[in-house]
């Protein structure tokens, strides 16, 4: 995991300053910073519409900035048109030339820089050898199947060795089969080429597998930026819990705030969260409870601390995942709980089914409380 | 392999319309054509070809029609003018109507109808009254030959040897060239409307992603996956250009004779229809149908491609 952005003696690789784009009045990117360290795989992700294709539009030059700055390289990119940059994008849905072969596609792009022929020659072969395209080198992007067409966009975005690639969405037209075996073929070819790369996608599982960090976009703006598992694990905002994975957001008031331990009633439970937090007693917090960190049982646990982080519902929805099912417990106040097993044996020996009365208990260190 | 497939599918029908008003309006009438290029004259009428007389069924085919067409060199020369102007036209066409087209393919969607409309304002007046018009303005004193001459390119087309005489616009290679440009432009540049309009942007973004100036772009990538609508354009241009008979008529001169004029003149002046026939029939051959060919097998190009 490449997150060297700490170290601030040196500016980072790529630095996005104060970036704004306005769409007549519509700030389809409002003012975002953003620092990405040479090697780095950093995904943007955000539904449709959150400015995440704009700022990579940005980068690749097809968008100019309203306001603020792009450096790449210690290189301001402002007046520099797209075929000037030392980036090369890899488009949503390809855009390969219909009327060239791989071959040519692959070529396109060292062909504009003049260089001799032997030496295209003899990149385009190491694109189509990495890419393992070899055989299919005088066949037209139509005579492909998706899974090449992907591979050969990958190698004509990689044949120029830029300083940047840029991924538009790259699974985005494969079937969810194909789309897990890509991605970690695509992350083993990006990390052998050690390109810096820039993905964006709508795609959470995507962006938490391929990329070293990840930001989290929405209405043109970074909510969270940070590596898969911190952001998965220590959401910042309500909006982010909710986004990345499935969570249980309870509301409730802070009772008690210690250095070592928190207190927070809800509705339907008590928690006793293993952390202090800043806040002020009495105040209005969020609790974000991940399904798979809490047990189901029929009996009533021994309880945390007496009686607290544990709640008893009534099995409304089971669905079965295979690897692991889901319960949606109805809680006393009508809220809804989704708790998910892991099916560790072929069969329980407790089996919990529709309609039974069963207890919920987490530990105190699976708690998130979001104030914001 | 399936037995209760109908026998008139709507699609059969479909197909059949047209192949039917094909074939009864184009094909029937050209193997009439074809038969009268075989028969014999006789005195203001022609013979027919199978004749039946005293129990002799007796088929004449007269190819001497042919023959003479290979003989006179006017023939030759005529057929090759022809050409000549059509491919010319269809290259001014071409060089016109390709900026045209583009920029009315990439002008904003709300434009485009507005701009299409002005393509297709002149078909809104008679064919025979925008040529005439022409004449007004490239005789001596009309304000086209005027400001040619007035700016000295008559000179220039003098030395290109597209007029004859310097001052005089009219009757010449140039007026009858203006002519088919000016009438057959808006054949070219629909088709490459609709090949330019439907093109996909990303892959100019691709392409300068790439490296590649707009320039370079347009050259590698606009023009290659266009060259449906400029086949499309050119033929709908040259193939009426090689027979046009009203242009030639009307703007060409002494110098500008064209086969529809030789074809007129067999049929109307020497009243020798087998000679016109043959005249046409021979036009057909060796334009028309190497032409249809290589569309054909462009078209199954365009196809697999897709």
């Amino acid at each position: 995991m490449a997150q060297t952005s700490g170290a601030a003696a040196q500016p980072a690789f790529l630095q996005i300053q104060d970036v704004v784009k306005d769409f007549g009045g519509f700030k389809a990117v409002n003012n975002v910073s953003l620092d990405i360290a040479k090697g780095e795989i950093f995904a943007l992700l955000g539904s449709s519409g959150c400015g995440k294709s704009t700022l990579l539009r940005m980068l690749a030059g097809f968008d100019t900035p309203t306001s603020g700055r792009i450096i790449l390289n210690g290189q301001d990119l402002a007046t520099l048109p797209p075929f000037q940059r030392p980036m090369n994008m890899m488009f949503q849905s390809y855009a390969l030339f219909p009327h060239l072969t791989v071959w040519q596609n692959i070529a396109f792009g060292l062909q504009r820089e003049s260089l001799p022929k032997a030496q295209v020659a003899e990149q385009v072969e190491a694109m189509l050898k990495l890419v393992q395209l070899g055989k299919f080198a005088q066949r037209k992007p139509h005579q492909l199947s998706g899974g090449q067409q992907q591979r050969v966009a990958l190698a004509r975005s990689l044949a120029k060795q830029p300083q940047m690639l840029l991924l538009d969405e790259p699974l985005g037209a494969l079937d969810k089969k194909l789309r897990e075996e890509t991605q970690i073929e695509l992350v083993n070819i990006i990390e052998q080429v050690g390109v810096t790369c820039v993905m964006v996608t709508h795609d959470q599982e995507e962006a938490m597998t391929m990329a070293s960090r990840i930001a989290i976009m929405s209405e043109g703006r970074f909510l969270q930026v940070g590596a898969p598992g911190d952001i998965y694990e220590t959401p910042a905002t309500r909006f982010v819990a909710d986004f990345i994975g499935n969570v249980n957001l309870m509301e409730g008031t802070l009772d008690s705030d210690q250095a070592d331990h928190c207190l927070i009633g809800c509705a339907d439970c008590r928690h006793y969260v293993g952390h202090g937090i800043t806040g002020t007693e009495g105040m209005a917090v969020t609790v974000a409870l991940r399904p798979e960190k809490i047990t189901l049982g029929k009996d009533k646990p021994a309880g945390e601390r007496g009686g607290f982080n544990q709640v008893q519902g009534t099995v409304k929805e089971m669905s079965y995942f295979g690897s692991f099912t889901v319960f949606h417990l109805q809680l006393a106040s009508g809220a809804r709980l989704k708790v998910s097993m892991a099916n560790t044996q072929r069969h329980r020996d407790e089996d919990i089914t529709w309609g039974d009365s069963v207890w919920a208990h987490w530990s105190e260190s699976a708690h998130v409380v979001l104030t914001q | 392999m399936n037995a209760l497939k109908p026998l008139f599918t709507g699609r059969a029908f479909v197909i059949a319309v047209p192949l039917v008003f094909l074939l009864l309006f184009f094909l029937f009438p050209f193997f009439i054509v074809g038969k009268i290029s075989v028969s014999e004259m006789d005195n203001v009428v022609f013979k027919d070809v199978l004749t039946y007389t005293d129990g002799v069924l007796s088929l004449a085919l007269r190819f001497n029609n042919y023959i003479f067409i290979t003989e006179d060199a006017l023939y030759f020369k005529t057929y090759l003018a022809s050409v000549k102007y059509a491919a010319a036209t269809t290259v001014l066409c071409l060089l016109i109507g390709y900026p045209f087209a583009y920029f009315m393919a990439r002008a904003k969607p709300t434009q485009q109808p507005a701009l299409l409309m002005l393509v297709m304002l002149p078909f809104w007046t008679s064919f025979l009254l925008r040529v005439y018009a022409w004449r007004g303005l490239l005789t001596e004193g009309g304000w086209v030959a005027d400001t040619l001459i007035a700016l000295g390119l008559d000179q220039l087309l003098y030395s290109l040897g597209l007029i004859s005489t310097p001052g005089k616009l009219m009757h010449t290679p140039f007026s009858l060239v203006l002519g088919m440009t000016y009438s057959y432009l808006p054949f070219m540049i629909l088709p490459l409307f609709g090949n330019l309009a439907k093109m996909d942007l990303r892959l100019l973004e691709a392409a300068a992603d790439l490296g590649a100036t707009p320039w370079t772009a347009f050259w590698k990538i606009t023009v290659p996956l266009s060259k449906a609508g400029i086949i499309a354009g050119s033929m709908l241009v040259f193939i009426p250009c090689v027979g046009e008979f009203v242009i030639p008529e009307l703007l060409g001169g002494p110098e500008t004779l064209m086969i529809g004029r030789v074809l007129w003149d067999e049929f109307f002046s020497n009243n020798d229809w087998p000679m016109a026939s043959s005249v046409a029939v021979v036009m057909v051959l060796l334009i028309i149908v190497p032409l249809a060919i290589f569309n054909k097998y462009q078209a199954e190009a365009q196809e697999r491609a897709r």
